[in-house]
């Protein structure tokens, strides 16, 4: 069953197309990884998909239903989260407030008036204690080590609770802990039949976790197919992976 | 015991001002400069409604806020689809506006002649003088928007402000319609600025538009990052501090002549000061 469709999706940025008619499928509950080399288009991607930028064209299909325009903030409606390539957390609030800001109302009056503080309180001590942050929860986002922040957004994104989760690089300059813990998130939420998009460098990484693989280059869709045979095949490994 | 209560009530109307604009410049990241418009519509509002409507003060004070408040939702719709550099220079604007509106609009106004004999506030039958009584009274509205600012900053949308600040972008995906936050949390700081002018006008009992010209904003600016961005006992500070700074000056020997050139010298050295080495301000927890 698909979760998520993109379909002839464009982007350029001046002369350049970031992404060139690219159109994906993403099976519910599996852990698919979107492969290529630097500039390829992967993050432009998740960007496109999110609408942190407008597309140029395409559509997106989520659990279904067809989307011909997507705002940012109607994601979660559609159940689907997301991090950042480049960490983005609330810099200057704790880090407990970076994760109960995900866990709270969303509408103006109702925030004003929140009655759920102690639920979700107890919902972000669970989600720091699993990133190991929950003795930081007083720090600022700011003051944590780069690995830090990473687990923190990590942890956000579990905070939402979604459908689809959108993993952007999520173990770029992780210790070996650090690695594991995330490898641990993955797999849970993967268990919880949640569908996951990874974008990685590591190939050993990407061996153990996806049930599948796209490569794409250049914003182009290049390669699909199971993690084993699509990193074993020669033209990706030459030509994409450096190995 | 006069001169002290005055200061008194100014500080009080300042720090107002102060607690107010930090809700939209401390805590949301939004550089206004829009805040002497609201706070020029509060005190026209109820000397109109006192003067030549026979409005009692509280009724005037509410109806005055309320006013404020529905202009407030007019910019802040406008405002909310900007941020960052051009947040700031749309909002003055406004204030450049609003100046021009108190000057021009004569027949409600009376333009350049300002309002004259504001009556003073009377609740239940208590009229509230110049001297303690009206510090007392101002003292009661300090507290009274202190609470309202602490419970704002406080609570889940205080939360949500801060995130704001921090990064807009990235909190839309997360499920936030943030241009109604900046709009909710601008309409109450309009609504809070138009109080502190319904006490100003009263206390005065004249104005006229230089009291409300963008001068007047940049001031509120300099108030709240002197004292101490998203912080509300910084904002006391500040207004403590703006207030009693020229009246200090003359205690130390400075002619009256040039205190009011010596202030805004103090001011911008001050904040050049900050700048570089606290730009939080003095209290302050956050940068711009």
């Amino acid at each position: 069953m698909i979760a998520l469709e993109v379909k002839k999706m464009k982007k350029n940025f001046g002369g350049v197309k970031a992404v060139d008619g690219l159109s994906l499928k993403f099976e519910k509950g599996q852990i698919t990884s979107l492969i290529g080399p630097n500039g390829a288009g992967k993050s432009t991607m998740v960007n496109l998909m999110t609408a942190m930028y407008p597309p140029d064209a395409g559509k997106m299909i989520v659990h279904g239903v067809t989307l011909e325009k997507w705002k940012s903030y109607n994601m979660p409606t559609y159940g689907v989260t997301r991090t950042f390539q480049d960490v983005r957390l609330f810099e200057q609030m704790s880090v407990l407030d970076n994760v109960l800001v995900v866990l709270t109302e969303r509408g103006v009056f109702r925030s004003l008036f929140e009655t759920h503080g102690e639920l979700h309180l107890k919902q972000a001590e669970e989600i720091l204690k699993r990133v190991d942050l929950w003795k930081k929860r007083d720090e600022k986002a700011e003051d944590l080590s780069y690995g830090q922040r990473k687990l923190l957004e990590i942890g956000r994104a579990v905070a939402m609770d979604a459908d689809i989760y959108f993993f952007d690089e999520p173990f770029a300059g992780l210790f070996k802990e650090m690695v594991k813990t995330v490898v641990s998130i993955l797999h849970e939420l993967k268990n919880n039949g949640k569908t996951i998009l990874l974008i990685e460098h590591n190939m050993d990484l990407i061996r153990e976790l996806s049930d599948h693989v796209i490569v794409v280059d250049a914003g182009k869709f290049f390669a699909e197919g199971e993690a084993s045979d699509v990193l074993a095949r020669k033209d990706v490994v030459e030509a994409y992976l450096g190995e | 015991m006069d001169y002290i209560m005055h200061l008194s009530v100014l500080v009080g109307v300042y720090a107002i001002l102060g607690l107010s604009l930090n809700l939209v410049v401390g805590y949301s990241g939004l550089l206004s400069l829009a805040h002497a418009a609201f706070y020029g519509v509060g005190a026209y509002g109820s000397a109109i409604l006192m003067k030549d409507f026979g409005f009692s003060f509280l009724s005037a004070v509410v109806l005055s806020v309320l006013i404020t408040m529905a202009v407030g939702v007019l910019i802040g719709l406008v405002l909310s689809k900007f941020d960052g550099d051009y947040y700031a220079l749309a909002s003055l604007g406004f204030s450049v506006i609003a100046f021009g509106v108190f000057l021009n609009w004569r027949d409600l106004t009376n333009g350049a002649f300002g309002i004259f004999g504001i009556p003073k506030p009377e609740i239940f039958g208590y009229k509230f003088l110049a001297g303690e009584p009206y510090a007392f009274l101002v003292l009661l509205a300090v507290i009274f928007t202190f609470l309202i600012c602490y419970f704002v900053v406080n609570s889940s949308f205080g939360r949500v402000l801060k995130a704001i600040r921090e990064d807009e972008k990235a909190l839309q995906v997360f499920g936030y319609k943030t241009t109604l936050y900046k709009l909710a949390v601008f309409v109450i700081s309009a609504g809070l600025a138009g109080f502190a002018g319904t006490l100003y006008g009263s206390y005065i009992s004249f104005i006229d538009p230089g009291g409300f010209d963008d001068l007047v904003s940049v001031n509120l600016i300099v108030v709240v990052i002197l004292g101490g961005l998203a912080s509300l006992n910084g904002s006391l500070l500040g207004a403590a501090f703006f207030v009693l700074l020229p009246e200090l000056l003359r205690f130390v020997g400075m002619p009256d002549s040039i205190t009011g050139q010596m202030r805004q010298m103090i001011y911008g050295l001050g904040l050049i000061a900050l700048m570089m080495y606290r730009p939080q301000g003095i209290l302050g927890k956050f940068r711009l």
